[in-house]
């Protein structure tokens, strides 16, 4: 169990910024690169993805105990890939054209390291309840951040967010956002904006700590002084 | 003549890793030094060519004939994480200094997406059993390529002078998308 029980709260809050999937533990990159041409793809892939989370966190918290250490790491694999399958035919059925779109990523959720990550890291060592918000935390993070990416490139590459047109048409549509190359680019300056502001805001918290520290310094040597005129007089 | 093309066409035009995005995670990882760069790729082509091999033969040998195609994801990871396993055993037994170079990343192979992508890729393409050998050894100097390119860029990086936010990851996966739209240059050279 974990040393320091944090809040459910915490739990599934946690994987929306703090953890977040993608920005901050930079796992599950394929699927993050390769489906985010548009809004909707990253929305069903997300989706896809926080489905085998969650089902798989379930299913492997709760054999935790039977599961031999050895062999963990094939069981959890052999658990995510039943899901995958299940989540793989169920779209084929009901959204072929998405399904379609996204093609072989979707299989390829089984070897998302972001899945095995919390199977391994966490599912493991908690109980069902935090591994179902966990799951679900990871599963939103993830998701948001897939249809951020996915709305960032539909908007200048295609003019349009979610199928709706945004931009006039005398916007001349970037192709290359659209392209893989885009896709680099686009995450890459995500990334920066978010080192961008993290940065900010600890050089904020080191002034407010130094300008502590020195209102700090300055109450004990004026207390120090008043206690030598004290002793002196 | 097909084959070639269908080896150009994984190790070039739709190059595994930059037109894919299959494999990001040791491209990222594991790109920051010339030399493990070099030894990762070829650790995973190795095992690509055999997945390839293996893969074929359980999907149209065992697979469809029963029809359990439903089956394959299960069991194609299993497969290639037995393989990685067997892969690691045999060249500890034959060659230690293979083993010292390529140790270490041989186990982190199982969860590189490229491998089980190359099998999903030669399975919904309806390759026969010399195309999808083919097809694991151009993907595998495709990557091979990619990782080696883009450790080289790194290690140049390293002396340049990237703003504080860029250090790092953003920086690396800038330098992929220039190298991506240089690769784009290929489109068109091999349909498919």
């Amino acid at each position: 169990m974990m040393s320091k029980q944090v809040s459910y709260w915490t739990e599934f809050y946690k994987g929306l910024y703090d953890q977040n999937p993608i920005f901050r533990q930079v796992l599950g990159m394929c699927p993050t690169l390769a489906v985010t041409v548009s809004g909707p793809n990253g929305l069903a892939m997300g989706l896809a993805t926080s489905f085998v989370l969650l089902f798989s966190g379930i299913v492997i918290s709760s054999l935790k105990n039977l599961i031999p250490k050895q062999v963990r790491i094939a069981a959890y694999i052999v658990v995510i890939a039943t899901f995958v399958t299940i989540v793989d035919i169920v779209m084929k059925a009901k959204f072929p054209e998405m399904s379609k779109d996204l093609g072989p990523f979707i299989p390829l959720i089984v070897v998302n390291c972001l899945i095995l990550g919390r199977a391994e890291g966490f599912s493991s060592k908690n109980n069902i309840t935090r591994s179902v918000l966990d799951g679900l935390g990871m599963g939103v993070g993830f998701t948001i951040g897939l249809t951020i990416l996915g709305g960032i490139r539909e908007i200048l590459g295609s003019r349009t967010i979610f199928g709706l047109q945004v931009l006039p048409d005398a916007f001349e549509p970037w192709v290359i956002m659209i392209l893989p190359a885009g896709a680099f680019l686009t995450l890459g300056l995500l990334f920066g904006l978010l080192n961008f502001v993290e940065l900010k805001k600890k050089t904020k918290k080191i002034k407010e700590d130094q300008q502590r520290a020195l209102a700090e310094i300055k109450k004990l040597t004026e207390s120090s002084e008043e206690d030598l005129a004290v002793k002196e007089g | 003549m097909e084959l070639v093309l269908v080896f150009l066409s994984a190790a070039i035009v739709n190059n595994f890793v930059l037109a894919y995005f299959l494999g990001i995670c040791p491209f990222i990882g594991v790109s920051g030094k010339l030399s493990s760069a070099f030894s990762m790729g070829l650790a995973s082509t190795f095992v690509m060519v055999i997945a390839a091999t293996v893969t074929w033969l359980i999907y149209h040998m065992i697979l469809v004939p029963f029809n359990l195609e439903f089956l394959q994801y299960v069991s194609f990871i299993l497969v290639i994480a037995s393989l990685v396993q067997f892969v690691e055993m045999f060249i500890k037994k034959v060659s230690q200094p293979l083993y010292r170079a390529l140790g270490i990343f041989l186990p982190l192979i199982t969860t590189n997406c490229a491998i089980l992508g190359l099998a999903l890729f030669s399975v919904l393409r309806e390759y026969g059993f010399l195309e999808s050998i083919f097809f694991g050894l151009g993907a595998g100097a495709g990557f091979i390529l990619a990782l080696v390119l883009i450790a080289g860029i790194r290690e140049e990086l390293d002396l340049a002078e990237v703003p504080a936010q860029f250090k790092g990851v953003p920086i690396t996966l800038i330098a992929a998308g220039i190298l991506a739209m240089a690769f784009m240059g290929f489109s068109g050279l091999i349909s498919n």
